[in-house]
């Protein structure tokens, strides 16, 4: 295999449906109009040498390398700058061009270090590719002249080294920073010799500046100015693979790029539909976990949870579980065993971890952490759109006009998703975000959110149903589409509630804290500014009314007539990337794949017959249900594949209770995560470069997972789940997960045209995928609404249960950061520790100064439920009375404090409202001692006797 | 299973279809229990049902009677209309 970099056509694609065609050396080509002579040349094979240009950023024109000359046309213009024209003739390689070239490169090169034998980017470094290119072998001006060489190289972040010494200021890092990634971190500072590239303020490095580590300069440098480390330590890839990325749901494909069975790194793939070549710090860097010290690769039991885990054979470890599964079964019931499936493992595993619990275990207690996140949004759309899926695809945010994004904080949390947002902000769309916090997007270079709507939080459905009073008092919903589109009685219905006074902005003001003026204006602003395209994320669904503010929402969609098309929508921002996947295999413990519920008779014939097995009629437990039901002993197995249920779940105690109740708890993880410390039995799990499979992102985007190396604990998680299966009894006989996927279309009728041929032909299929739609629907209520006609639902206010007041006076909200994933098991284990080494707590000045606390003193934080300590930063970021955390450190904890109160329609819990009373402390509480202690003592592990 | 819980979320099942008016909030209170509860569940809220439990409010206590007598309503809302055995594009994911 040989390593091959991915086509640079030197500037971006033209979106256009005009053409042109011009002769480029004589030979014809057609391109849409807008595209530059140098991609035109490129798409026609003969690249144009360049430097200051690539594929994706706007042509600067800098270098002057790529100079052409045009018939008709005076002097050598820039090939990158200059558009394609109909009946243009261009010459790319003449005397005089090889000429003028040569020279503008002996100057470059001069300037530059001539240790291209020893430099880690030797055979890798378009700059000594173009010299090649352009024929240059000899410096007429020596080597003597001033340079940067005695430069400091900035080693600061821990992914890349910045060595300005090899910079040939072309400015790519600058525009990637600018146009890919919208940070604007990097700057070129001085004029002309003097130039340098510079991170954020003088005296400031990488590591220090706005810089978020997204690698889009790096990739787009064409030295080895700025460079993964991990090439200097390894050296150059050999081979690519393109694969999945295992972190969120925006699903970035990646080119994992290898040098024997070492990745040496993750290189955004140009081709992957959902991220365009761009990714985020996580997906791109975050990737050490796969090696880490801690990772388990032996499968270990134990009979009580406070013995020492004993490292056993794999064979030993199934036959136990297998023979503790049976026995339970036998004596207690089916109904007493379940599992959970992993949104981060594959479709194919889900698929195989909700057919071992409904068809080995017998029952349908299956569930997946889409309970605790996105299952409002199901709930939610299905109720009035006739089905969940998010309604766009993310190219579809370039065509909006206004972005309402509520309760989501994309920046951190859907990264490059948000870049391309930004990106469209920067361009003119207006911005409109409801959240108790300022989240990034508020304000950022470029940006200005045009209203800021920070509610009190647990008021989303207030705020809604003022913002549709507006719109319905003030005449302007969209008639003509409601009467096409949706029940019109319904509308009527709902419109007359949300128009009554009690609604109005002014009314609602005083349980929302939004200014009525604020409300009001951005009402109007979504109604009648064009396109308006929502975008929510936890901030919705984790509340107890989760589902009503997801029905609120589509209710305000659907009334100003923004649904159905491009630019428009209601999109749902989901957080692993494969709960989408995850819940379309049949994850939840009331349906099949594809959504059909357990309870019809059809649907549950159609997988008896090809799955050999009876199966149970009635719902199954949820997580919370089951943990209940542990602790009054009708609940007593469950195999947790790839979850962390004890860290991400709420109110800590409870689901420690629920587990420690439990006679056979087996986690099916890579890591000993804090869930085990509760477990019998330990499977060691694969990483997502050591198993073939799919995901699907956000967009229903269903794309290959690809192994690029051996599985450390000898098998894929498909694998130790079909293992699990047949050491109970059944008899699976899978050999690639591509056989799975042929059984999960043979069964869904969504996925009717999906199998690993088409994906590796085609890249990427968005389901569904059947007669109705081959190829798949990008955009969804195109021709009408799944369920036929659109249905308002009137969503009434009713405000949680969870109230402050003397004892817990502030109001806790929790969320996510950048660098950390979800609970921060592989996080955790890379060098992104270094932007978040512990969760802390976001406090008012006022709250703070209240409490005569600082930023960076320990503060203890109880609620009703529990207490934890962590560190203080104060900041206005948070409204007075809320506080705000992220729970990515086992250290703190931070559901130990957040409650049992959930969505009334799917039991989602409410992490966004806890009660709370923050005040000093002097160090870890009382309970973060002894949980210490005892996650100690539970990870002891007695290694396997070494066989004689 | 507890049944404070249990009531508790029933309550909050039956507040949330409130505005559907008194019957209509009771079959839709019902509809949902019978579509996404496990038996046990409704087991133990029938259960609490009969012993008269004390906090349960008129529409989920309507709801409960009416499971418990057999009857389950026809599906009151798209949430609770599920995809049948070979019908595509729906979905509720989450
Ligand atoms: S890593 Fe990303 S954010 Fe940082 S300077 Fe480079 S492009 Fe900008
Ligand atoms: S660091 Fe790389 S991309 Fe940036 S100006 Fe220098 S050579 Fe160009
Ligand atoms: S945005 Fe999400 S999918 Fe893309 S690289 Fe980052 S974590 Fe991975
Ligand atoms: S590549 Fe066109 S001017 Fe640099």
């Amino acid at each position: 295999m040989t390593y091959e970099r991915q086509t640079d056509f030197g500037t971006p694609e033209a979106l256009s449906d005009t053409f042109v065609t011009l002769t480029i050396d004589g030979r014809e080509v057609t391109v849409p109009a807008g595209t530059s002579v140098m991609r035109a040349a490129a798409e026609c094979g003969g690249a144009i040498p360049k430097l200051c240009a690539t594929d994706n950023v706007k042509a600067f024109g800098s270098c002057r390398l790529c100079l052409v000359e045009i018939e008709g046309r005076k002097g050598t213009p820039a090939s990158c700058t200059t558009p394609a024209e109909q009946g243009m003739e261009v010459s790319t390689q003449t005397p005089r061009l090889e000429k003028l070239r040569r020279g503008v490169m002996e100057l470059y090169i001069s300037d530059h270090p001539l240790d291209c034998l020893t430099c880690s980017a030797n055979n890798d470094c378009e700059l000594q590719d173009q010299a090649a290119a352009v024929g240059l072998r000899d410096v007429r001006y020596g080597y003597e002249g001033a340079d940067h060489l005695g430069t400091q190289t900035d080693t600061s972040n821990p992914y890349f080294d910045f060595d300005p010494s090899k910079c040939i200021v072309c400015s790519r890092c600058v525009r990637a920073c600018d146009e890919v990634q919208g940070t604007l971190a990097l700057t070129i500072d001085g004029r002309g010799f003097a130039s340098m590239v510079s991170a954020g303020q003088q005296g400031d490095d990488f590591l220090s500046s706005e810089c978020v580590s997204c690698g889009a300069c790096v990739q787009a440098c064409p030295t080895a100015t700025l460079q993964e480390k991990s090439v200097k330590a390894i050296g150059k890839p050999e081979r690519a693979v393109v694969t999945t990325c295992a972190y969120c749901g925006v699903g970035c494909t990646f080119r994992a790029e290898m040098r024997g069975e070492q990745l040496v790194r993750m290189v955004p793939w140009k081709d992957g539909k959902a991220n365009r070549g761009h990714s985020c710090v996580k997906g791109r860097f975050a990737w050490g976990y796969a090696n880490h010290r801690d990772r388990i690769t032996k499968p270990m039991i134990r009979d009580k949870i406070d013995e020492p885990w004993r490292e056993v054979s794999w064979d030993e470890a199934l036959t136990f579980t297998a023979s503790r599964l049976n026995a339970i079964k036998t004596q207690y019931g089916a109904r007493a065993l379940g599992g959970i499936t992993s949104s981060r493992c594959t479709n194919e595993e889900t698929f195989l971890v909700q057919k071992l619990v409904r068809a080995g275990f017998g029952s349908n207690n299956v569930d997946t952490c889409a309970r605790v996140c996105h299952s409002p949004t199901g709930y939610g759309l299905k109720t009035t759109f006739g089905t969940s899926a998010g309604t766009q695809d993310f190219d579809s945010v370039m065509q909006a006009d206004v972005i309402l994004v509520i309760g989501a904080n994309p920046t951190d949390a859907h990264p490059v998703f948000a870049s391309r947002m930004k990106r469209r902000l920067r361009q003119g769309a207006k911005l409109i975000v409801i959240d108790p916090r300022r989240i990034d997007l508020v304000r950022s270079p470029h940006i200005e959110a045009a209203h800021h709507l920070a509610l009190q939080p647990g008021t989303n459905v207030a705020v809604l149903t003022a913002m549709a009073h507006v719109i319905v008092t003030e005449g302007l919903a969209d008639e003509v589409f409601v009467r096409e589109r949706c029940d019109w009685q319904e509308f009527e219905e709902w419109a007359r509630f949300v128009a009554e006074e009690r609604h109005s902005p002014e009314v609602l003001e005083a349980v929302t804290r939004v200014p009525a003026g604020e409300m009001r204006a951005a009402a109007r602003l979504y109604a009648t500014g064009g396109n308006g395209a929502i975008y929510y994320g936890l901030g919705v669904t984790e509340h107890s009314q989760g589902s009503s503010t997801v029905m609120a929402i589509a209710n305000l969609a659907m009334a100003t007539g923004n649904v159905g098309r491009r630019g428009v929508g209601v999109n749902p921002l989901r957080g692993q990337n494969n709960v989408q996947g995850a819940c379309d295999m049949g994850s939840s413990p009331h349906e099949l794949s594809g959504y059909r519920h357990i309870s019809d008779g059809d649907t549950r014939a159609l997988f008896e017959a090809d799955w050999g097995v009876t199966l149970d009629e009635e719902p199954g437990l949820r997580i919370p249900n089951m943990l209940d039901a542990a602790l009054d002993g009708s609940f007593r197995a469950l195999y947790v594949q790839g979850e962390d249920i004890l860290q991400s779940d709420p109110n800590t105690h409870h689901v420690a209770a629920g587990l420690a109740a439990m006679e056979c708890v087996i986690v099916h993880d890579l890591f000993l995560n804090e869930t085990a410390n509760y477990a019998h039995v330990f499977l060691p799990g694969s990483t997502f470069l050591e198993k073939d499979g799919t995901f699907t992102n956000a967009e229903r985007r269903i794309q290959l997972v690809r192994k690029v190396m051996e599985p450390a604990n000898g098998m894929g998680d498909w694998e130790v789940t079909q293992a699990l299966a047949n050491a109970m009894g059944l008899q699976w006989h899978y050999t690639h997960p591509a056989q799975i996927m042929d059984e999960i279309a043979r069964l869904t009728p969504s996925f009717a045209g999906v199998s690993f041929e088409r994906l590796e032909a085609e890249g990427s299929l968005q389901w569904p995928v059947n007669a109705q739609f081959p190829d798949g629907a990008p955009v969804m209520h195109v021709d009408g609404f799944a369920s036929g006609k659109g249905k308002f639902v009137v969503t009434d206010y009713v405000p949680t249960d969870e109230k402050t007041g003397p004892r817990y006076p502030l109001l806790l909200t929790t969320g996510r950061i950048l660098s950390q994933y979800n609970v921060g098991a592989q996080t955790r284990r890379t060098e992104n520790v270094v932007w978040h080494e512990e969760d802390v707590l976001e406090i008012h000045p006022s709250d703070a100064e209240n409490r005569g606390l600082k930023s960076g003193d320990w503060v203890r934080l109880a609620s009703r439920t529990g207490e934890t300590t962590l560190r203080a930063d104060v900041t206005d970021r948070v409204a007075p009375g809320v506080v705000y955390t992220t729970f990515h450190h086992p250290a703190t904890q931070a559901n130990v404090v957040t409650t049992e109160y959930s969505d009334w329609a799917t039991n989602c819990p409410e992490y966004k409202v806890t009660a709370v009373q923050v005040m000093a402390s002097n160090g870890p509480s009382e309970w973060q001692e002894s949980y210490a202690s005892w996650s100690e003592k539970s990870r002891r592990i007695v290694p396997a006797e070494p066989a004689e | 299973m507890d049944a404070d819980r249990l009531i508790y979320m029933a309550n909050q099942i039956a507040r949330n279809f409130e505005v559907r008016g008194k019957q209509g909030a009771i079959a839709a209170t019902a509809d949902h229990i019978d579509k996404f509860w496990d038996p046990r569940m409704k087991a133990a809220a029938y259960a609490a049902l009969e012993q008269g439990h004390a906090g349960l409010s008129t529409i989920a206590q309507g709801a409960l009677e009416m499971l418990r007598r057999g009857h389950t309503p026809a599906p009151q809302s798209l949430a609770t209309t599920f995809n049948a055995v070979d019908e595509a594009g729906h979905s509720d994911a989450g």
